[in-house]
């Protein structure tokens, strides 16, 4: 007897997963619901009232341009926040020391972390998706299959940004910091509202050193056929930080920096 | 040969602000034991029962369970693993029954057969009537219970509980002691802390005493109780005295009016004392024992 079977691994795995998935379904009202009102909201202001005022946005009605970087906005912040709280609460509960105890390896609790922020993430992209229906019944997916991608390679990338701030994090202000301070201010000056070819030069090429503008902008190809940055480079990229996050994630468990003693 | 359920060798951890919580421990525990792990606070148990269960890594030495290394072999040592933390540990907004179902997922029980054994389990531990109440809302007692559910779902060989009943209401107490002596009988292996020594001496066939990050007793309960020198007797007195009465080869004191405290030893006949007190006209209506003998001992030990 070597090591635990395949078998066992996915039902651990799939126990995680779906344990992850009934914690922000039984919160709805916190998790689901939100981003619906907010996106709402943006787009009956931005959209409705300001958007006729603005005009056209590389080619296309205001409210239609938004809509990609909306959904974008509401996948990264969702994929993040479900796992940040997520693991921060198993530490905090001391819940942790389940999984830790159990023979459960690091990847597979990796894994159903993640599973379970990507699935909050595209849970809440299509539930804003459905929301600017209402407001632009219209509009047409240009790429599926590129939108689909982006959508689940983003909310992967953001779910582990979500674990490790969570592994390093103390308190509850450690894991509030990062989504106020960093990804907002990223997100916003990452051409959800704007494209950046309306920058002066110099803004320009401040906004292309923001990763925030190729995940936008690689969902904007996918949705309405339009980028302002390459597309095979955003992938790569995209694919190269997901790497890397994973790596570090699985090093910090196998070390058990931030949740053994 | 022995076959062992716990093998610890040369066990050390040194917390990274320098304290020296173990300082090279090795201890064997019988396959079938029922084994006490006494210590005073900080001495090192918890510490011990972490690196079993990997939640605190060791700096040096060995753990094995059922002969599986929890270096090489983690995930089979683990799954014949179960324990039974100090601190509560579960999710307090799940409902008991989903605590439980999830608790045998993450040892591979797929939920269909989990329900039937999570039912039993939760049957046997008086919860099954809180199944569908969140975990928070439970008493100290049934929070209790449902950790020790938790930590048999997957019908461990070895089960490991740290101060398991500490807390808890003295009926409460007595159930899980015989729930546990059951679950022995049946032959899964325990290993126990407790602050309630009378605990360890109802229940444990062996003992190990932790002080300072070092074992400083391994033995036997029936050998380590026969070491004691000394036993405290109450006497309850039917009439009222005084003063306590001077009896030769006996230290006596007077409590109250109406009892007598007295310790005895070994080589004394406590029936010399009851002469004595005849002749003096004191009859004893009643008497106990002062306080746990193995408390006592303890103290000895932790002292030395």
């Amino acid at each position: 007897m070597k090591d635990i079977s395949n078998k066992t691994i996915l039902i651990t795995l799939w126990t995680l997963t779906s344990k992850e998935i009934r914690r922000f379904m039984r919160i709805w009202i916190q998790t689901l619901v939100p981003p619906a009102v907010t996106m709402s909201l943006y787009f009956v202001i931005f959209g409705s009232l300001i958007g006729p005022r603005i005009g056209e946005m590389d080619g296309f009605d205001y409210v239609q341009f938004m809509i990609p970087g909306l959904i974008m906005m509401s996948v990264i912040t969702n994929s993040y926040a479900n796992v940040v709280s997520s693991f921060y609460g198993v530490k905090f509960q001391k819940s942790i020391e389940e999984l830790l105890i159990s023979p459960m390896p690091n990847w597979v609790i990796l894994l159903g972390f993640i599973l379970g922020g990507v699935s909050r993430g595209v849970l809440v992209g299509i539930i804003v998706f459905c929301v600017s229906l209402i407001f632009y019944p219209e509009f047409e997916i240009a790429n599926l299959g590129l939108t689909l991608l982006v959508l689940v390679l983003t909310a992967i990338l953001f779910s582990l940004m979500g674990f490790i701030n969570a592994v390093f994090a103390d308190s509850f202000d450690d894991i509030s910091v990062i989504p106020t301070f960093v990804l907002t201010p990223l997100i916003y000056l990452g051409g959800v509202f704007y494209s950046i070819n309306i920058l002066p030069e110099l803004w320009r090429q401040v906004s292309m050193a923001n990763p925030m503008l190729y995940v936008v902008n690689t969902f904007r190809e996918g949705m309405l056929g339009i980028s302002d940055v390459s597309i095979s480079f955003s992938l790569t990229m995209i694919s190269i930080f997901i790497f890397v996050f994973t790596s570090l994630s699985l090093f910090l468990l196998h070390k058990g920096i931030g949740i053994r003693e | 040969m022995d076959n062992f359920a716990l093998e610890i060798s040369d066990l050390r951890k040194v917390y990274s602000g320098g304290t020296e919580a173990l300082k090279g421990i090795s201890l064997k525990v019988k396959e079938g034991d029922f084994y006490a792990l006494l210590g005073p606070n900080g001495a090192g148990k918890s510490t011990t029962i972490g690196i079993i269960g990997t939640l605190v890594t060791k700096t040096s030495g060995t753990v094995k369970i059922f002969n599986h290394d929890i270096d090489q072999n983690v995930s089979i040592a683990k799954s014949i693993l179960g324990v039974v933390s100090q601190e509560l540990n579960f999710s307090q907004f799940e409902k008991v029954i989903d605590i439980v179902i999830t608790q045998a997922g993450f040892y591979g029980i797929p939920k269909s057969l989990a329900k039937p054994k999570v039912k039993i389990m939760l049957k046997r531990l008086g919860l099954w009537d809180k199944r569908d109440d969140q975990a928070r809302t439970l008493s100290g007692g049934y929070k209790r219970r449902l950790m020790i559910a938790k930590a048999l779902i997957h019908e461990p060989k070895l089960l490991i509980l740290d101060e398991p009943t500490a807390g808890v209401d003295i009926e409460l107490r007595r159930e899980m002691w015989d729930f546990l002596k059951e679950i022995n009988n049946n032959g899964t292996t325990i290993i126990l802390t407790t602050h309630y020594l009378e605990e360890a001496e109802q229940l444990c066939r062996n003992i190990g005493i932790i002080d300072h990050g070092e074992i400083v007793v391994d033995t036997s309960m029936k050998d380590l109780l026969r070491k004691l020198d000394v036993q405290g007797f109450v006497l309850d007195l039917e009439k009222p005295l005084k003063e306590a009465p001077n009896i030769q080869g006996f230290e006596i004191r007077l409590e109250d009016p109406l009892t007598l405290v007295t310790a005895v030893s070994k080589k004394s006949s406590i029936n010399n004392l009851f002469s004595e007190l005849n002749k003096i006209g004191i009859n004893v209506k009643s008497m106990r024992n002062e306080s746990n003998r193995l408390e006592e001992l303890f103290i000895e030990m932790i002292k030395k």
